[in-house]
This record gives C-alpha cells, structure tokens and sequence, in this order.
C-alpha cells in the first residue's frame, strides 16, 4: 500500500522550532514536542469540536485567540500557548463553567475524580469571582445503571460524540440554546425509556464530570476509565 | 423601670446565639430566653437529589458530628431501600459511632466546660478557655487532647479523615477494617481507659463545690428521651427503640422510630431560628423533655459495660435533674464508649469482608434515628419514584433540648443576675448552662451566621437597656 506522506510545515511554538505534518492540529504537534495545553472536552479517539475553549493560543499576527485542537498548522506560525493573557482567559473560563452549573465538590460522586476540579486546580482557580447562577437543573435517575445529572454537565459533548461515533448509538445530543443547552437522550425521553440506548456505559466513562454516573456512588467513589476508547480506536484501524 | 441585658454571642458553645434576660422595674430578673440566630436550610438543600447522596451531603451540617448525620441519614435511605445494615458493617458503623461521641464529648467537657470548673466562674474571662487551662492545669488540658484525639484518630484510621470522611454509605460502608488498623485501636486503648478514671476522679470531687450550680442549671422535672436497645435493657446509640421516661426512670412511652410524629410536635416561636419539640399528649410547652448523656442515663439502670455501670450505680445517687450532670454523664458515656470498642475490635467477626448492601429505592419513605453526642437525631426522608429526594425533615439533638435550655437559662439568671449590679460572672453562669447541654447550634437550625451567644438586657417596654457582645 503506497503511503500517502502529507507535507511538512515548518513553524515555531513557545519559540521552539518544530516540524509537523499539514494535517495535524496545534495540539497534536505541541504534544509530539512535550508541550502541554490544557484541554478539557478534547478526548483521544473522538471528532474535534472545540466547544470548552480551553486550549485557546495566542499566533502572532492573529487578532483572535484560536483552539489548539481544532486548528491546524501553517507554514512560519508562531504559536505561544502559555502567556499572562492565556492563563487569566483558561481560569476565567473554569470560573465561568463552574459559576453557570451547579458543582459542589464536596458532595460530589466525582470529588477526587473529576477533570473539570483537576483543571480549576491546576489552573490555580482559588474561588469564582462571577455570580453563581444556581439554574434548575434535572436529574434523571431512570436508567437502570447510570444517572444524568444535568446539574454538572459543562456540555463539553464527549458524551454525543462517543455515543454517535463510536458506539453508534446516537443517543445523546444537544437540546436547547445558550445557557438552557442541556444534554437529552433521544427525541427528550427519559434515559431509562431510550429505545436506541445499548448501556455499554462509554459515555458515563468519556464524561469529565459528575454529569453521567453510576447509580449507587457514594461522595468521591466515581472513577471513570476512559482506556478503552484508545483501544477500540486501536483495534478498529488493525481491522481496516 | 426595666431593662433587658443581652449576651451575644454565647461563648464556648458550637454555633451562633445569644441570650436576653428580662429585667423588671426593681432590677429583678423577670424572663430569658436564649435566641439561635443563624439558619441554614438543609432540608431544602437536598430536594431533588438522588436519595443515596444523603449521607454525604447531610454530614455537611456538622463538622463536629458527622458521624451522627451519616448514620442517620444512611438508615433512613436504607429504609427506602428496605435494606437492613447488620453483622460486621453494622459493628463497624458502631465503633465509629462510639468514636464520634468521645471525641464530641471530650470537646464539650475538656475544651468548652472544664475552664468554668477549673478555673472558677467567676475567674478573669481572658483566661477562662482551654489556654488558660493549659497553663494552670497543664495535666488536665492534655487529658482532653489526648481523649479527642483517641476518637478522632478512630474516625481517622477508619473512615479515611477526621473531619466528613465519606466511608458511611448508603448500604453499609465502603471499605472493611484493615487487620493493622484493628491493632493499632486495641493499642490505643488503655491510655483511653487512664484519663477517663483520672477525669472521673476529680470531677466527682469538684462536684462537692458546685452544690449551688447543681441546684441551680436548669434542676427541674422533665421527661427525657433516648434510645434503647432493640432487644434489651440497655444503652445503644446507633439504632433502638425510642423511649420517654419520667423523672422516675418510669417509661412513658416507647416506639418505633416510625411513629416519631405520633409523641413528638414542633412548636415555632418569631424570637429564635430553633424549633420548639415537645410531647405531644402533653402539648406545648408541658411537653417539656430533654435528651444527651443525661437522658440517656435516666432512661435506663444499665448501660451494660462492667465499668460504666458501676459508674451508673453512683451517678443514680446524684440528683438527676439537674442539667448540670450532663457533664458527669458525658463521662460515664465515654467510658461506656471505650468499653464498647474495645469488645467489638476484639472480635475476630470486625474484620469481615460483607459491609456493603446493594440495592434502589423501594419504598417512597424512611426515617433514621440515632443517638448523636447531644442527644436523639431524627432524619426523615421521602423520594420520588426514581429516588430523588421529594422531601426531609430533620429533628436534631439540640432542639429536642430547646424548652429545657430557655427554662434553664430563666431558672439560672432569677438566681444570679442582679440587673442593679452586672458582673461577667453573673452572665458566665447563664452561658455556662447552656453550655452543659452542649449544644450544637448549626447541626440544630441545619445553619449559617456568625459565631457564638450574646446577652441583651431589655426594659419593660422591650427598649434594649445594656447588651454584651463578644
């Protein structure tokens, strides 16, 4: 099989020169190089959507902050991934995450295990400055397994797009505008009345939050394993 | 003309209140009354939460006993779930159970009380606090220490921390005991045992210097309320049947924790965010009871530890109505609570590997009781038919004490305030019996405000004449 090599650009990131392919993503190069951008609902063996806006860089010469992961490398860009303004934007958007749902850690099934507290750690959130809304939220405990709880759920779709392309499934999609968005399975059914639901639970294990859990979890034993989304991509490009 | 004084905030208690004493026109003393100010809301909090968070959530009330909100909150989600928690999970929720109630007590009589006994109630208030101990009775103040620390380091080593481990869930627990951990309890011990007979002792001594205090803090009939073991004459504070008895020791009633609304109202006054609980068959405000230590001791002639029960024996001699033998009986229970421990660890069956029941919400109510540090805890829960949480109510130890506490505070300032002529030892007596009821002011409102008790002096016409705050 003649192997179809793309071409190289060349391009500077955190003034590192690097060279990558013309079809990888700012991410992907800066990971190659050791290089780390926050991200949050980028997930290894899922589609690009570049919703929580996480990994925003700065390329000189641009006048917006671009995602890493959803954009691709040019010839002769120079990317800084970790300025003064990039690190107050990345906590001004946990803060804002945290401020529009309802997270309370310390009761949480997810305390210890949740990728949106690692972040607002690691990004030295040490309160949030913006009111919190406090919204109305459901939570669905029909299903026989898991539980919804759009209380923590940050939309950051890993959910839909696991179930849609991985699972094949579709199950899971995005109901609503603006701050009413809310995950629904199915046309807005109850999880535990979803005709096409397979309860593989992939997309309780993709969630990054306490959002998708299993029934019965006391506070801080949710664990979600995410493994083995690498390995059925894995397996299925042995396959083709 | 009269004058109200005010004390606000009460000091050396857990929570915000303050009391207000009455005055009438020749300076006497006419009415108190001791006032909760914070509130917090729990019982709205959790609606719409999946029953089994309860635990987690509802030992949010109290950073002091946890313990007891997750034991109550977890038997009443395991009455939904029709589950019953027995054999080694059950120990293991008891040992820690014990745990809590020493460490909360050793902080009540140590930390809180002991400056007033030590020291003196009249003593330079700058110095009336476990740092002033620390200087004067270095001995005692290390004692207290010590017995906090042996039940915290139980909840440490077996809950995971000191302070809302989560280890409780719904089912059961979420990890055995560990066969080191086991050891390392037993170890502990016997130091335990030496400060509770070295406290014993000289507090029983002291007694005889506080006749007028015994005499005086809230030293009045009542019926008290506890729990007694399901199947016999004893002391339990994990799970039992709960019964009234008069100032006998004669049982007036006894139930099962689901007719807790057939005995117990609630009562609301606009002066204080504390409910009034009263018996019912005896209406508002006869139905006058109180629970804690001395109840618990009240309700029963044994406690069915060789140690605590001699113990009993003496205490029985004692005039058991004042308030002020709460912290005789505190002791008594700590040195029950020891006991206790030690027999359940030295039980090979502790170790076992069956501590957690599965299962969902099968019934759309449950109600859990226990015996917290302070007193009978009551939760009450309803869920939707997934097992969402519809619905709670929470009747916590303090407030089952709320009558004997403002009767106790009226009772103390007609003997001691002199509205003509205040002193700081006049008002310390009044905090200091309320003080001995020990009680815990965010667990009772279920929160929030700032810290401590005030006391408000008023005229006839309600006019506020003088106040201490703090």
């Amino acid at each position: 099989m003649a192997v179809v090599r793309s071409r190289i650009k060349t391009l500077k990131i955190d003034g590192q020169d690097v060279g990558a392919h013309e079809d990888e993503t700012i991410l992907e190069v800066a990971r190659e190089n050791g290089i780390m951008i926050p991200t949050l609902c980028q997930l290894d063996g899922l589609s690009l959507v570049g919703a929580c806006r996480l990994c925003l860089v700065e390329v000189v010469g641009w006048r917006n902050l671009v995602p890493a992961c959803t954009t691709y490398v040019e010839e002769g860009m120079e990317v800084i991934t970790n300025s003064e303004r990039l690190q107050k934007y990345r906590r001004m958007i946990i803060e804002l995450l945290f401020a529009e749902g309802n997270h309370v850690c310390a009761v949480c099934v997810s305390n210890g295990n949740c990728e949106l507290q690692w972040k607002a750690q690691k990004l030295g959130m040490d309160h949030v400055r913006f009111t919190n809304q406090n919204p109305d939220r459901r939570v669905d405990m029909t299903h026989e397994h898991f539980v919804v709880d759009a209380n923590r759920c940050i939309l950051c779709t890993r959910c839909v797009r696991v179930c849609d392309e991985i699972e094949g499934a579709h199950t899971w999609d995005i109901f609503g505008r603006g701050e009413n968005s809310t995950i629904i399975s199915d046309f807005n059914l109850p999880w535990g009345e979803s005709p096409t639901c397979s309860s593989c639970g992939k997309c309780v294990n993709v969630c990054p939050t306490g959002a998708l859990v299993e029934k019965g979890k006391a506070a801080g034993e949710m664990i979600k394993r995410t493994e083995f989304l690498a390995y059925l991509t894995k397996m299925r490009e042995v396959k083709k | 003309m009269t004058q109200q004084i005010v004390i606000d905030p009460v000091t050396r208690i857990e929570g915000h209140s303050k009391i207000t004493i009455q005055l009438d026109d020749t300076g006497n003393v006419a009415d108190a009354r001791f006032h909760v100010t914070q509130y917090r809301g729990f019982e709205k909090i959790c609606v719409g939460r999946p029953f089994y968070e309860m635990p987690a959530l509802m030992g949010r009330i109290c950073g002091i006993c946890t313990i007891s909100h997750m034991l109550a909150s977890a038997q009443a989600c395991e009455e939904v779930m029709s589950v019953r928690v027995m054999g080694t999970a059950r120990r293991l929720r008891e040992v820690v159970n014990y745990a809590s109630l020493i460490q909360s007590h050793a902080l009540s009589f140590f930390h809180l009380s002991s400056p007033d006994f030590l020291l003196g109630m009249d003593s330079d208030p700058a110095k009336r606090s476990i740092f002033g101990l620390m200087e004067s009775n270095p001995e005692i103040a290390r004692d207290g220490v010590r017995l906090r620390r042996f039940g915290q380091r139980i909840i440490e080593l077996m809950a995971g921390k000191r302070i809302h481990p989560t280890w409780i869930v719904v089912g059961g627990v979420s990890e055995r005991l560990s066969p080191e951990t086991r050891e390392e309890i037993l170890g502990m011990i016997p130091e335990a045992y030496e400060i509770l007979q070295r406290t014993l002792g000289w507090f029983k001594r002291t007694l005889e210097d506080y006749r007028e205090e015994i005499r005086i803090f809230a030293d009045f009939p009542s019926l008290f309320m506890g729990l007694v073991d399901e199947h016999d004459e004893k002391h339990e504070i994990y799970r039992g049947r709960i019964r009234i008895a008069d100032v006998n020791g004669k049982v007036v009633a006894e139930f099962h924790r689901n007719r807790y609304q057939e005995f117990i109202g609630e009562a609301v006054e606009p002066w204080t965010y504390l409910k009034f609980p009263y018996y019912l068959p005896e209406g508002y405000p006869d139905g006058i009871y109180r629970v804690g230590p001395l109840a618990r001791l009240n309700i029963l002639d044994r406690l069915g530890t060789p140690m605590a029960d001699q113990e009993l024996v003496e205490f029985k001699d004692l005039n058991r109505l004042s308030s002020f033998h709460y912290h005789l009986a505190r002791l008594i229970e700590c040195l029950h609570a020891v006991e206790r421990i030690e027999q359940y660890m030295a039980d090979p069956a502790i170790l076992g590997n069956r501590v957690r029941a599965v299962a969902n919400a099968n019934v759309d109510s449950g109600i859990g009781v226990t015996e917290a540090p302070r007193g009978t805890l009551i939760h009450h829960y309803t869920v939707d038919e997934q097992g969402l949480i519809t619905g709670a109510n929470l009747v916590v130890s303090t407030t089952h004490n709320n009558l004997a506490m403002n009767r106790g505070v009226l009772q103390t300032a007609r003997r001691y305030v002199d509205g003509n002529k205040l002193t700081e030892g006049m008002l310390n007596r009044v905090e200091a019996v309320i003080r001995s009821f020990d009680p815990c002011l965010s667990c009772s409102t279920h929160a929030y405000d700032r810290l401590s008790l005030d006391v408000e002096l008023r005229g006839p016409e309600g006019e506020l004449l003088d106040e201490v705050l703090r």
